[in-house]
């Protein structure tokens, strides 16, 4: 706008249905913006983000020779793109755009007081053509996007993520906490429902990513430090002891011998035993060691926690492959990049702290997560499904679904449905009648959820088979001391009676919870969460990958419970979504960075520590200080300008002038907004 | 004045990225609220200047509520801590020139706390109705 122009306002506002006509009254509103000072046109539309109703924003910037656009309607949150869009398309600057948020904070908050909500919705009218008065033209800062991206968590999500990303032809930096990758998938026998044997469609999706030239696997790591924005994410690594290198650290390094080519040896000699906890701790490993025959790398790693120093590994490995270094400490490294897909994967809830189902009390008392690995072929007692107390063979084996799941007791159990359980559980009970002829399961649930394709047939054949299904939360589960069954109470809510079923085992199909490290990780991308902890995503069915930070996308249980197929899907999705700016090339962030108005600037220097970007410092100009900006590092939060003693700092779009403007227009009617 | 026909001015200032967030979800879950809170967006409640604040007040304001990102939440890393820090300084002043520190509320709703955004205007409204209204508007009428 020209410097002397009196600011000429459209204001349109959208009915959406009758999401906000049915609760306001929108030709009310629409009179009352007539009549506010600058608008010049007011409109109403059945949806304003509609091609109709944007078009009447397009044609009205030419028609009545607009300065700002106000929308009312909606959530800027959702829709300010779509009308900044629409705004440029009009030919201004589409940052001259203002949004009324009368749906999300009006109507649908105030759905019986019609008057109330009219009110308010005028009063919100009002601030925004106020700010939109004031409104500039601004010029986005466009910045270069680092060719690279990084997948946090190599478990399938990460693993499937990490693929796609180097197969579109981006280095992707493959970081996992675990010696290995392959994640929980990595632990379970077989998936449901088509029961294909989880190792054999997994591991050769490891070799992939460990084979692939665009990926780096960075395992036995974790991020230390995330610094940057979309684009431009500089993140610290920390690559934890491994206590032993591979070929190539060899060379890195400049030492002799051939480095770690996973014989064993080391482990063979190891004085040290751990329970290993991959197997769940029921099968021992050594303080040298590797989880399984599958992992990738395949490299041996020391658990410094309980190694002992004594050297029988260095001495075996031998000098040809010298690969074994018992000071080894943590290294640091740092990389750029400009996407980050977080797959951190989830965590059992204790299910021991459910005290009335004697997990840890109780031998026979197991999580599916053990059962796994129990009836697994590689597992600790290679296929067969013994009992813990007395390894006999269980014959009848309960299944307590919804164990901790859907609990809205407070304390232990968790709100949500964990949404695979169900699933699992039906398997399991097909599994041990296909293991151990005339085992008898019995699945007590609260309702089945086979919600997948082909998920439901799978839950009728395993009906078919014969296992039991007994509809109830169980109450309790009790040991008899001797035979070390267990008596599992609980109310048969379709029969309307109590029962109580003798077992030889019990399967607790525990909820599953964010991993203890995803609330660190997420503090340092800036992502938030959810009331349980998982990770949130920008919008629940339009941006179910991305987040509310630019350049951060979820994949996996990180982001809520999910399945294999769907995890992959979200992968799937979270890296295509990752490169798109980086095949771009270049991304434009909102100009909302400060700027200082060095007439006004005293050079007092008591923003600089404000920043937590340390965007701000002081300079010598002319013959006194005053402060600068380097933009690119400025995020826009204001927190310089909301402390500048002398009023200084100019936050664009966020002016001073304009928040007051906001400020004076809601309680000095009807349009305040003096410098 | 009785509580039924009196209703309170009420501003706030909340951070686009979990206040303004909790509050859109609030709407999302159609969590029934008062309608007496104007909500002005900012991206940080950092940018909060206490004169801002000051001004609502200057303006007439019966109440004036910043919301932003639970600590260790804030999507600028420590916004605010900082903002919350200014607060405390603005309810110092508000008592020294007589105005209930009441009428000033910082609260903490993240964009997963739709329901405590809808507790939080019942309680804001609650509140500053309780209070009455603003000395300031009484002297200026």
């Amino acid at each position: 706008m020209a410097e002397n122009q009196e600011p000429r306002i459209g204001v349109f506002i959208c009915h959406c249905g009758t999401n906000i006509a049915g609760s306001l009254d929108v030709n009310a509103v629409m009179e009352y913006a007539r009549s506010l000072p600058n608008v010049v046109v007011a409109d109403e539309y059945q949806y304003m983000c509609s091609t109709p109703g944007q078009n009447k924003i397009i044609d009205a910037e030419k028609d009545y020779d607009l300065t700002g656009v106000v929308v009312a309607a909606c959530s800027p949150r959702l829709h300010e793109p779509t009308f900044r869009t629409a705004t440029a398309e009009g030919g201004l600057n589409k940052f001259r755009f203002e949004m009324a948020n009368i749906r999300d904070q009006n109507s649908w908050v105030h759905m019986h007081d019609w008057e109330g909500a009219t009110e308010k919705a005028k009063d919100q009218v009002r601030i925004a053509v106020a700010k939109a008065r004031l409104l500039e033209d601004l010029q986005p800062k466009s910045v270069p996007v680092e060719h690279a991206a990084m997948v946090v968590g190599a478990g399938v999500g990460g693993m499937q993520a990490a693929l796609d990303l180097a197969n579109a032809g981006i280095k992707t930096y493959l970081v996992e906490k675990d010696p290995t990758i392959g994640g929980r998938m990595s632990q379970l026998d077989k998936t449901f429902p088509t029961l294909d044997c989880s190792q054999c469609i997994l591991t050769p999706k490891m070799v992939d990513a460990g084979r692939h030239p665009n990926i780096i696997l960075e395992t036995y790591t974790e991020v230390e430090n995330v610094e940057g924005y979309i684009g431009n994410f500089d993140i610290t690594l920390r690559k934890k002891a491994r206590g032993t290198r591979d070929g190539a650290e060899m060379v890195a390094a400049g030492l002799e011998g051939s480095g770690c080519n996973g014989c064993g040896d080391c482990a063979s000699v190891c004085p040290v035993i751990k329970p290993n906890p991959f197997e769940m701790g029921m099968a021992p490993r050594k303080a040298i060691y590797i989880y399984h025959p599958q992992v990738m790398p395949l490299q041996y790693t020391i658990d410094f926690d309980a190694c002992v120093k004594c050297g029988l590994c260095k001495d075996i490995c031998g000098t040809e492959k010298n690969a074994i270094d018992l000071e080894m400490t943590d290294s640091l490294e740092k990389v750029k990049v400009g996407c980050v897909i977080l797959a951190t994967g989830y965590d059992l809830i204790p299910i021991e702290d459910k005290t009335e189902w004697g997990y840890r009390r109780y031998e026979n008392v197991i999580t599916g997560l053990e059962f796994e690995r129990l009836i697994c072929a590689s597992g600790p007692t290679g296929g067969h499904l013994i009992r813990p107390s007395d390894g006999e063979t269980p014959m009848k084996v309960g299944f307590v679904l919804c164990a901790g799941s859907r609990d809205n007791t407070g304390g232990v159990g968790k709100p949500y449905c964990s949404r695979f359980c169900c699933m699992y559980s039906l398997k399991h009970a097909h599994q041990i009648m296909e293991k151990i002829p005339g085992a008898v399961p019995y699945l007590f649930y609260m309702d089945i959820r086979s919600f997948g394709k082909m998920y439901e047939e799978f839950y009728y054949r395993i009906q078919n088979e014969g296992a039991k299904f007994i509809r109830g939360r169980v109450a309790a589960i009790e040991e008899d001391p001797i035979t070390k069954n267990l008596y599992v109470q609980t109310e048969d809510t379709l029969l309307g009676r109590p029962v109580n079923v003798e077992c030889n085992l019990v399967v607790l199909a525990a909820a599953i919870q964010p991993k203890p490290d995803a609330e660190r990780i997420r503090q340092m991308f800036g992502v938030s969460k959810s009331q349980d902890g998982w990770y949130l995503e920008a919008h629940p069915k339009l941006n179910p990958c991305g987040t509310t930070t630019a350049g951060i996308f979820l994949a996996g249980v990180c982001q809520g419970p999910k399945d294999i197929p769907d995890t992959v899907a979200q992968a799937e999705g979270a890296a295509s979504a990752a490169s798109i700016p980086i095949h771009q090339g270049e991304v434009q962030l909102e100009p909302y960075f400060a700027q200082c108005v060095e007439d006004l600037c005293a050079g007092c220097g008591m923003c600089v520590p404000q920043c937590p970007y340390g965007a701000l410092s002081l300079i010598q100009k002319d013959d006194r200080q005053v402060m600068t900006v380097t933009e690119a590092k400025c995020k826009g939060c204001g927190t310089c300008g909301g402390f500048c003693p002398g009023g200084a700092i100019r936050m664009q779009h966020f002016t001073s002038p304009q928040i007051c403007a906001q400020i004076d227009s809601f309680l000095l009617n009807p349009l305040g907004g003096e410098e | 004045m009785t509580d039924g026909d009196w209703r309170p001015k009420i501003i706030a200032i909340i951070c686009n990225w979990c206040s303004y967030a909790g509050a859109d979800l609030a709407g999302g879950a159609r969590i029934q609220y008062p309608p007496d809170v104007r909500a002005i967006r900012v991206m940080c409640t950092g940018r909060v200047d206490p004169l801002f604040i000051m001004k609502a007040f200057q303006d007439g304001a019966d109440g004036v509520l910043v919301s932003g990102c639970h600590f260790g939440d804030c999507h600028y890393l420590e916004g605010n801590y900082k903002c919350a820090k200014r607060m405390f300084l603005v309810k110092n002043v508000l008592k020294n020139i007589g105005i209930n520190d009441k009428r000033l509320r910082m609260t903490f709703v993240s964009a997963s706390e739709g329901a405590k955004w809808g507790m939080v205007m019942e309680d804001v409204v609650k509140t500053v109705k309780e209070l009455g209204p603003s000395p300031l508007t009484e002297r200026k009428n």
